[in-house]
């Protein structure tokens, strides 16, 4: 009973925020207070109506797009690395790799902006944004992976050998699509983590600012509030959609392996 | 038929410094079942592995239909196996899982179907090929593992303990379904097992393995009746050993047998070597049986008293305590009608055939 009471109101704390998103999206008044004013599309209007904003949402998705990608590579040559063969060292490396996890990622910024301006004397781009968020985006990828290569019993791939493949085609006929489920996970969540991502971008960023970045300029204008709410409602049904595909493909994933359902996202 | 199929010699493997395989000399003719027995970690594994290119040997030579396997790797060699955990593709149905390995084969779409459907058939899957992987049991995912290897048509089908996953019942239909499918393709079968009874049942020839090294390769029969050492023997079923000195008597053996006294002993039941002085003689218990009253005995006799009985059904096994000898010696009698099943203390004359004795060195 206490347990149910509990979980009620864990739930109320973690989704009321989000629930006065949209309450203010639709909401007639540049003041985000209570009593709500009468029904308005406008500020989804006005989101349409910026041009700065569409720039930072293209460039985000560009960033996000390119992060998830060479981070779900590098992720899946680490973790087939780690389940496939004996390296000295190998712990302390696996380790390693999995540093970034857990730094704060100011540090990291702050390190990473030091190195690229200092020591390369390279100019801050949407490139240099991309390399950073790849750096803290592959750990997630080569957890992810890690476990979905783990899982997998070797003799699948000792028998594809014995029935004529070659390793290479052994990888692509029944490696990858066994370890698929965890490629697309790890393409979704490195994408979402690049997507708001914003002390690294804030760093890193060049002349073209990405969406957390302009959304943290926008605070500045409080009349601009409503507009971010609005913009707020759409991320999150994105993200809703985002991960209910991936959980569509998650149980596809275990369902063509046979598998029991252990936990999940939903 | 023209030499061996496969041909080991001299073969040694080391994982660092652990010496799996060792001094492995081993010829196997074409349309052979051949069993690997041996207890766990004897190198069965390995060396089935070794033969399929999974494992490269230390050292040595492996012919295969006689062409040199050094350096060539498991998809370009004519073998194929059977793993132990089946390894179906999950991610396939069953005809595409059998279907697998006739991908670079260039047939036409209607040819593989056929090839499928006749694969399919000939381990009694009809009609299955439309099932998913995981929705198959036991028995049915390691035909479709058998049908997977043989529509290849191998020259050798290496099959490692392929029935230890299923229930008794399975496993006892599915030896016999193996044997007839051997028999009905005419490929090489080798097969792993740890299993004595499954290794006499369906096999040729068996070698029996232990430490990584090969201690005998026969014939079931030959294996069980004369196995040339204590080990072996004692492997295989059940061995009475009996302490005794033996010297020679010309041609054959003269031994005397502690509790059950002297032998004579033809030089074929020395199979590990004619040896003299302080030697072992085993016995199978099936080989001794209980005389009861009014029975004509033409073979050895001796007074026992029944130490232990374990009434089986068909089959009653008595451990009788021979006069003067501390280890009880073991024997089984058939349930017949008629035949009484004695109890613990019960006094028992028992009587054996000298033929069935056989002389190890140690
Ligand atoms: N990759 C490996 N690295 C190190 N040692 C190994 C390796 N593979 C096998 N061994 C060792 O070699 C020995 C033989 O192993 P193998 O798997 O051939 O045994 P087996 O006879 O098949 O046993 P079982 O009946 O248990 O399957 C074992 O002691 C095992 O620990
Ligand atoms: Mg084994």
């Amino acid at each position: 009973m206490s347990l149910r009471v509990y979980a009620i109101a864990y739930l109320i704390f973690l989704y009321l925020p989000i629930f006065l998103l949209p309450l203010f999206a639709f909401n007639d008044s540049t003041i985000i207070a209570f009593p709500l004013d009468s029904l308005t599309f406008r500020w989804f209007y006005e989101l349409w109506e910026t041009p700065a904003l569409h720039a930072a949402v293209q460039n985000s998705i560009f960033i996000a797009v390119l992060t998830a990608i060479f981070s779900t590579l590098l992720g899946i040559c680490a973790a087939r690395a780690a389940a496939k063969y004996e390296f000295p060292l190998k712990r302390p490396i696996m380790g390693l790799i999995m540093v970034p996890l857990v730094l704060p990622e100011i540090i990291v910024g702050v390190s990473l902006l030091v190195v690229v301006v200092q020591l390369l004397e390279w100019q801050l781009s949407t490139w240099t944004v991309v390399g950073a968020h790849v750096l803290i985006c592959t750990p997630f990828s080569i957890a992810i992976l890690n476990g979905a290569f783990q899982n997998m019993d070797t003799s699948l791939e000792e028998a594809a050998q014995d029935l004529g493949e070659t390793p290479f085609s052994t990888f692509r006929l029944v490696t990858l699509p066994l370890v698929m489920p965890g490629i697309i996970s790890s393409l979704l969540i490195s994408f979402t983590i690049s997507l708001d991502e914003f002390i690294i971008a804030f760093f890193l960023t060049g002349a073209d600012p990405t969406m957390p970045v302009y959304i943290w300029g926008l605070l500045r204008f409080p009349q601009k509030l409503p507009a971010v709410m609005a913009l707020g409602t759409i991320l999150v049904l994105l993200s809703i959609i985002l991960l209910t595909i991936a959980e569509y493909y998650r149980r596809r994933g275990l369902a063509r392996a046979g598998l029991k359902d252990k936990g999940g996202f939903l | 038929m023209s030499g061996p199929i496969i041909s080991l010699s001299g073969v040694q493997k080391y994982y660092g410094d652990y010496h799996a395989l060792r001094d492995i000399e081993l010829d196997i003719a074409e349309g052979e079942f051949f069993s690997l027995l041996g207890p766990s970690g004897c190198g069965k594994t390995t060396l089935l592995r070794t033969i399929a290119g999974f494992e490269d040997a230390s050292d040595g030579a492996l012919m295969l239909s006689g062409r040199d396997m050094k350096g060539v790797p498991p998809n370009k060699r004519p073998t194929n196996m059977v793993f132990q955990s089946y390894a179906i593709f999950p991610h396939l149905n069953v005809a595409e899982n059998v279907a697998f390995g006739l991908r670079k084969h260039g047939l036409s779409a209607a040819q593989k179907d056929a090839k499928v459907a006749e694969a399919l058939a000939m381990v009694g899957l009809e009609g299955y090929g439309g099932r998913a992987a995981h929705a198959l049991s036991g028995g049915q995912r390691q035909r479709v593992a058998l049908a997977r290897a043989l529509v290849l048509q191998p020259k050798v089908l290496l099959l490692d303990e392929p029935l230890s996953a299923l229930d008794k019942k399975m496993r006892e239909q599915m030896q016999g379904e193996l044997r007839r499918l051997q028999r009905q393709v005419g490929i090489t079968f080798i097969l792993v097992t740890h299993d004595q009874e499954e290794a006499l049942i369906m096999s040729d020839r068996i070698a029996v393995m232990f430490e990584g090294r090969i201690a005998q390769v026969a014939a079931p029969q030959t294996l069980y009746r004369r196995p040339e050492t204590s080990q072996v023997a004692d492997f295989i079923g059940v061995m009475n050993f009996m302490p005794a000195t033996a010297q020679m008597a010309g041609e054959s053996v003269e031994t005397e047998i502690a509790g059950l006294g002297k032998a004579s002993l033809a030089p074929d039941q020395c199979p590990g070597g004619v040896a003299t002085g302080a030697v072992h003689v085993g016995i199978r218990p099936e080989m001794i049986s209980l005389v009861f009253e009014g029975e004509e005995v033409k073979a050895a006799t001796a007074k026992t008293t029944v130490v232990e009985q374990y009434y089986y059904g068909d089959m009653t096994y008595y451990d009788v305590a021979l006069e003067g000898v501390e280890k009880p010696i073991t024997l089984s009698m058939k349930n017949i009608v008629g035949r009484p099943v004695l109890e613990r203390g019960a006094p028992a004359r028992i009587a054996w055939d000298p033929r069935a004795l056989v002389l190890f060195s140690a």
